[in-house]
């Protein structure tokens, strides 16, 4: 009885301190000072970042198994396939041309793309030559940069899937690398990019991946156009279990993402591996009660949700926010992610898994959260630059996505037909069916 | 009253559910089954190689009716889950006389019970 009468009066000062959090960490941090400059090979810098190209990587299966798990039981293998050949397309397209693009460090279009004849093929370059400054070699940090490059197309596919054709998928990633990612890369994390000089923060991507990819895949949707049955019919998830375990990949993968994204093992990847673990759990807590107070219960999609929008929301800010703040961060992207999935609903479009909902909205408070949150820089003049920084990376985004879809389906076609479509794109598509226990 | 059982392709299982809500049927039981009919086995692809699958997926759909609401679902069906050309496969309807529906929970009888 006691215990339960003093319950009420704790919990009571508990949420106050918990809403003081942010405003004293705030306060009292200080920046994490960058790590030292190296001219030779770092042992520790070289083996963190090997685990962490592993790490991102290791998001794409999971992604697959994500959406996989989301769509309806004809789809499955199809939808798995799309964050697969991603792994193929990119893997291909960035050693060849894609890093040299990105990363050049002559202006091909001068603040847009650059160029290194060096890095065509990365055939001007050795295993021992280093990436500036870092210690690391270039080849790692182009490795790791790669896994950027092809779980960003991967990401959009979750609001094309169960009615894109296969051949129309793969034409439209590989121009979307090419005329929306490598120069969002150049802009944002080249040293020459126009948004990098402005002094806009993405330290692991919000911009470059989440905002691109949700806004593209919104745009994708949009263009394709609502699965046959849509919103009448019912679509459910042919298997959860599968979704829970690629979420649960997704978050062990984002490590390597976030913390990675220091390029260094030092203090700032520890402070980016603190923050993601805070606002990915945060994320869930926030999703899960959200849930609770509206239909009396927590559904694992949202609890996996949660995670997923807390793990955005994060990755521009990981470098610089404090663990209190990222509690916010993971709170606050999954209300408003929570809200735009409502809003989805009412406004009839039909984005499959949510791409736009939680990458695109998660990726879009997170950006500009960051402007007013970061240890070293908040305040409104930060939010401005961040809000150019959003502004530019949807119209960059949006538009080129619109113009990709329309060239591919004036090319192969970008969506399915109704009879491809109703006969579920693994066998229409692939010729193989997800599970064939029963029919085979 | 009459026990209607429908085979039919997977892909028409919207359209025939759509037509039968349309005409106010909305009591029906859904199993996926595989089996053999005269439509030629589907084929695969495995390690590059075509194979055939030789039980075909299929849609069954039972539905008890009093007599006079028959041809409605059978015409409802057979408009629905056609496919256009000559390609066998598209199912068969089997209508089956029913000698007693009993509701559980008020163990009425009869086609009070449908």
């Amino acid at each position: 009885m006691s215990l339960l009468s003093v319950w009420p009066q704790t919990s009571r000062w508990g949420v106050a301190a918990f809403l003081l959090l942010p405003a004293l960490a705030f306060a009292e941090s200080t920046p994490v000072a960058p790590p030292l400059p190296q001219k030779t090979l770092d042992t520790g810098h070289t083996a963190w970042m090997l685990v962490s190209c592993a790490l991102v990587l290791l998001m794409v299966p999971g992604l697959a198994m994500f959406y996989g798990g989301l769509t309806r039981t004809r789809n499955v293998l199809s939808t798995m396939m799309h964050s697969f050949v991603a792994m193929g397309i990119f893997g291909v397209q960035w050693v060849i041309v894609g890093f040299a693009l990105a990363f050049g460090t002559q202006p091909l279009i001068p603040g847009f793309v650059g160029w290194s004849n060096d890095f065509l093929l990365l055939q001007g370059i050795t295993p021992e030559t280093l990436w500036g400054e870092t210690g690391v070699p270039t080849y790692l940090f182009a490795m790791f940069q790669g896994k950027f490059a092809i779980i960003t197309p991967a990401l959009i596919a979750g609001a094309l899937a169960e009615r894109v054709k296969f051949k129309g998928y793969c034409l439209f990633i590989l121009l979307w690398g090419f005329l929306v990612y490598d120069p969002l890369v150049y802009l944002v994390w080249n040293a020459d990019g126009m948004l990098f000089k402005d002094g806009a923060i993405d330290f692991a991507g919000g911009t470059v991946v989440h905002i691109s990819a949700g806004v593209s895949g919104l745009v994708g949707a949009l263009f394709l156009g609502a699965r046959r049955g849509y919103p009448h019919s019912t679509m459910k998830p042919n298997n959860l279990t599968m979704s829970l375990t690629g979420a649960g990949l997704l978050w062990i993968g984002w490590f390597g993402f976030n913390a990675g994204s220091a390029i260094s093992a030092s203090a700032s990847a520890v402070q980016a591996l603190t923050v993601t673990q805070t606002a990915a759990a945060a994320g869930a807590v926030g999703w899960m009660l959200i849930e609770v107070f509206q239909h009396g219960k927590a559904t694992a999609l949202g609890l996996v949700s949660g995670i997923v929008a807390g793990l955005v929301a994060i990755t521009p800010a990981a470098g610089s926010v404090t663990p209190a703040w990222a509690l916010l961060f993971g709170v606050g992207a999954s209300a408003v992610c929570y809200g735009m999935v409502l809003l989805k609903t009412k406004l009839g479009y039909d984005d499959t898994l949510d791409v736009f909902g939680i990458h695109g909205v998660g990726g879009i408070f997170g950006a500009l959260l960051v402007g007013f949150a970061a240890t070293n820089l908040g305040g409104f003049s930060q939010f401005l630059i961040q809000l150019k920084s959003v502004a530019i990376a949807i119209a960059l985004a949006g538009g080129g996505t619109a113009l990709i879809a329309w060239t591919v389906e004036r090319t192969v076609g970008f969506r399915a037909s109704e009879e491809e479509e109703m006969l579920g794109l693994d066998y229409s598509q692939h010729g193989e069916v997800g599970y064939g226990l029963t029919h085979l | 009253m009459k026990l209607i059982i429908a085979i039919f392709r997977p892909e028409k299982l919207d359209a025939v559910r759509a037509a039968l809500i349309k005409h106010e049927i909305t009591r029906m039981t859904l199993s996926r089954v595989s089996g053999h009919g005269r439509a030629q086995h589907r084929t695969g692809l495995f390690r590059g190689r075509e194979v055939d699958i030789p039980l075909m997926p299929k849609i069954r759909m039972e539905i008890a009716c009093n007599d006079e609401f028959k041809d409605e679902i059978v015409d409802a069906i057979l408009q629905n889950a056609r496919t256009e050309g000559d390609t066998p496969g598209d199912g068969k309807i089997f209508v089956l006389p029913l000698e007693e529906c009993i509701r559980i929970r008020t163990g009425e009888t009869g086609g009070e019970a449908i």
